[in-house]
């Protein structure tokens, strides 16, 4: 069996807010082999998200122990976060976050920048994941000359940039049109296909069944893990038409 | 990484340049200004100094008494109290370098058809050493010249260029009083004292020839006044204080009674013009270096903004593996470039607005080459001191809100 990337046992998150504290996530456990695929569902205000950033270690829960890659996260300073953050994990977002001023070649190759990589080095990488993702003849292009599938077939390519072990996305297709949203989930799954460990956040059930495994949040806990898809498509079909946008 | 902040540096100044441009205005206003304003405070000093340094270093002069004579008194500097052998007496004070008696006057003085009224100085060689002053032309009367009282002259530039207009002058005779004075040498030009009189427009003759043939002394061998010159300015307080022993000794003047001279310290009135002076450019400088202030909180407030402006930024770079420190960099480094090519204009421009100065008014300016040495470091320490809080609270930010904030 797989050694496990990811391990999180008793996870909880209080915030403190106006109205007082209240608790995002609650006893919340999880693992993940290198390999897997999951998918996290679940409405607004579950704790996805916040599970995600902890995950992603922008984020530290209030007690539970998170272990990634056989590090203890909570032990960790600022600084080895980043490192983690740079080299162990690519982070995938909805709105694509790419930096709006800076070329495309540049901006998949800003991860590197922080890693010490010399430009040369940096910007043939670069070049070869712009090429994977299909978008070599833009390398010069500015984000805002590129549609918003391919706005996030570089900010892919930017999360790869790296070699991580981890890619973490947050609702990657949730501005794109489906067919747009089908050609990223290709690419997310010939990702998988070469070892990457892939957690991905969405809305949409078809989008979910890309992924080897299910897991729904309601109210800060998990409430369903599945790790067979034929399940998952049987027991949601109804919802699927429910949470799926008239087009 | 160190170059490549630095390009990420110049795309964020590029990104709003009209604004890069304002903010570096202030830092090229700043540092223009104190260069400027240093320029002209070093000129005015150094034309205060060189003023000190004509009139000679370290001296008194020692004034006769008043007379009276039917109730009114003659003012200082008229009786015939103060003697060669005073003078000859204070030269051998411990202290003392120096020392030349003069007699002096008013006096018209003749050359072809021209004439000219300028005053005369009787004096004895030692007169020009304490004053510094050199000829351009010819040489000095002797110590046998002042023995032997002969009729010969030293002439100021102005008395040259009234009466001799472009005649040499050397060995030619001039008149002084109808007694024919042979021209031995011609004196440079020292320009206006730091009281405004012309000092060129005088004539220098042998002490005796002087009191003899031209001033008309009451007593033989009496004199106006006495140059004193000190070795060193510590030694000026105990040889003020030892002239005034001798001469009250040497006068017969009882404790308590009124001298019949007077000491005057001459380098302690040049000295408080260049206290003045000093004290002006270092307040040009302190002005200028408000507006040095107002430019670094200008770049302060700019930094504020663009980090508020940039906090998605902020987010999607730490989110990919930007430490805190590289944030806090961009963010300094970002701050130091427009402050120190702002300091690089701001130089340029004080450097030209001091020749531009310099050339209008005439105005010693001094512009010396540390002066940009120190506006680099300013810049650059005002680029970091009002960098760092802009640039820390960026580095601070929480990744998760950054990335949230629209």
């Amino acid at each position: 069996m797989a050694k496990s990337v990811v391990l999180v046992s008793n996870i909880y998150k209080d915030y403190q807010t106006a109205a007082g504290g209240i608790t995002v996530l609650k006893q919340v456990d999880f693992s993940m082999e290198a390999g897997d695929f999951v998918a996290i569902m679940g409405p607004s205000g579950s704790g996805k998200s916040t599970f995600m950033n902890i995950l992603g270690c922008l984020d530290k829960p209030t007690s539970g122990q998170y272990t990634l890659d056989g590090h203890e996260v909570a032990t960790l300073n600022s600084n080895t976060l980043a490192k983690i953050r740079n080299q162990t994990i690519g982070f995938v977002f909805q709105g694509f976050n790419l930096l709006s001023r800076v070329n495309l070649l540049d901006n998949v190759a800003l991860p590197l920048v922080y890693s010490g990589v010399n430009k040369a080095e940096r910007q043939m990488r670069a070049k070869v994941l712009l090429e994977k993702v299909g978008l070599g003849h833009y390398v010069h292009s500015l984000p805002n000359q590129i549609s918003g599938g391919q706005q996030q077939r570089v900010a892919i390519a930017r999360a790869l940039v790296n070699h991580p072990r981890l890619i973490l996305a947050d609702e990657p297709t949730g501005n794109l049109d489906s067919k747009t949203g089908e050609d990223i989930m290709a690419l997310f799954s010939e990702l998988n296909a070469d070892g990457i460990s892939i957690v991905l956040v969405t809305h949409e059930s078809d989008i979910a069944a890309h992924a080897s495994r299910q897991v729904r949040f309601l109210d800060g806990r998990i409430v369903q893990d599945e790790r067979s898809r034929a399940i998952v498509l049987a027991t949601e079909s109804k919802e699927t038409i429910e949470e799926k946008e008239p087009n | 990484m160190f170059l490549a902040m630095l390009g990420e540096a110049w795309r964020a100044m590029g990104a709003n340049r009209l604004r890069t441009f304002l903010t570096m205005l202030g830092m090229v206003i700043g540092v223009g200004s104190v260069v400027l304003m240093m320029a002209v405070g070093q000129g005015a000093q150094e034309s205060v100094k060189e003023s000190i340094n004509a009139m000679g270093s370290n001296l008194f002069i020692v004034l006769s008494g008043s007379s009276t004579a039917g109730g009114a008194r003659s003012g200082s500097g008229n009786s015939s109290s103060l003697t060669v052998k005073d003078a000859n007496a204070i030269s051998e004070l411990d202290g003392v370098s120096n020392i030349a008696p003069i007699s002096m006057g008013n006096a018209q003085v003749v050359f072809g058809g021209n004439n000219w009224s300028t005053s005369i100085i009787g004096t004895t060689p030692t007169y020009l050493d304490i004053r510094v002053w050199e000829l351009v032309d010819g040489y000095v009367f002797s110590d046998s010249d002042i023995r032997s009282a002969t009729r010969v002259a030293l002439v100021g530039k102005t008395v040259v260029d009234n009466i001799f207009g472009d005649v040499d002058p050397i060995g030619k005779t001039i008149r002084i009083k109808q007694n024919p004075f042979v021209v031995l040498g011609v004196l440079k030009s020292k320009g206006q004292s730091l009281d405004g009189r012309d000092q060129d427009d005088t004539i220098i003759i042998p002490l005796t020839t002087a009191q003899r043939k031209i001033l008309g002394n009451q007593f033989a061998g009496s004199v106006r006044q006495i140059m004193v010159q000190a070795n060193t300015p510590e030694a000026m307080p105990i040889v003020e204080q030892n002239i005034n022993g001798l001469l009250n000794q040497r006068h017969n003047i009882r404790e308590g009674a009124d001298s019949d001279f007077f000491v005057r310290n001459l380098t302690a009135v040049a000295n408080s013009a260049a206290e003045t002076t000093r004290t002006m450019s270092l307040l040009l400088g302190a002005i200028a270096s408000v507006s040095l202030l107002v430019g670094g909180i200008g770049i302060m407030n700019i930094m504020l903004v663009s980090v508020t402006e940039r906090t998605r930024e902020i987010g999607i770079r730490m989110a990919i593996g930007a430490r805190e420190r590289d944030i806090l960099l961009q963010f300094l480094l970002e701050a130091i470039v427009i402050s120190v090519i702002g300091c690089l204009i701001g130089l340029f421009l004080g450097i030209t607005g001091a020749m531009l100065v310099n050339k209008l008014t005439q105005a010693a300016v001094v512009i010396s080459g540390n002066s940009g040495m120190i506006a680099f470091a300013v810049a650059a320490s005002v680029g970091i001191f009002f960098g760092f809080y802009p640039a820390r609270k960026a580095a601070r930010l929480n990744p998760i809100e950054a990335l949230r904030y629209q």
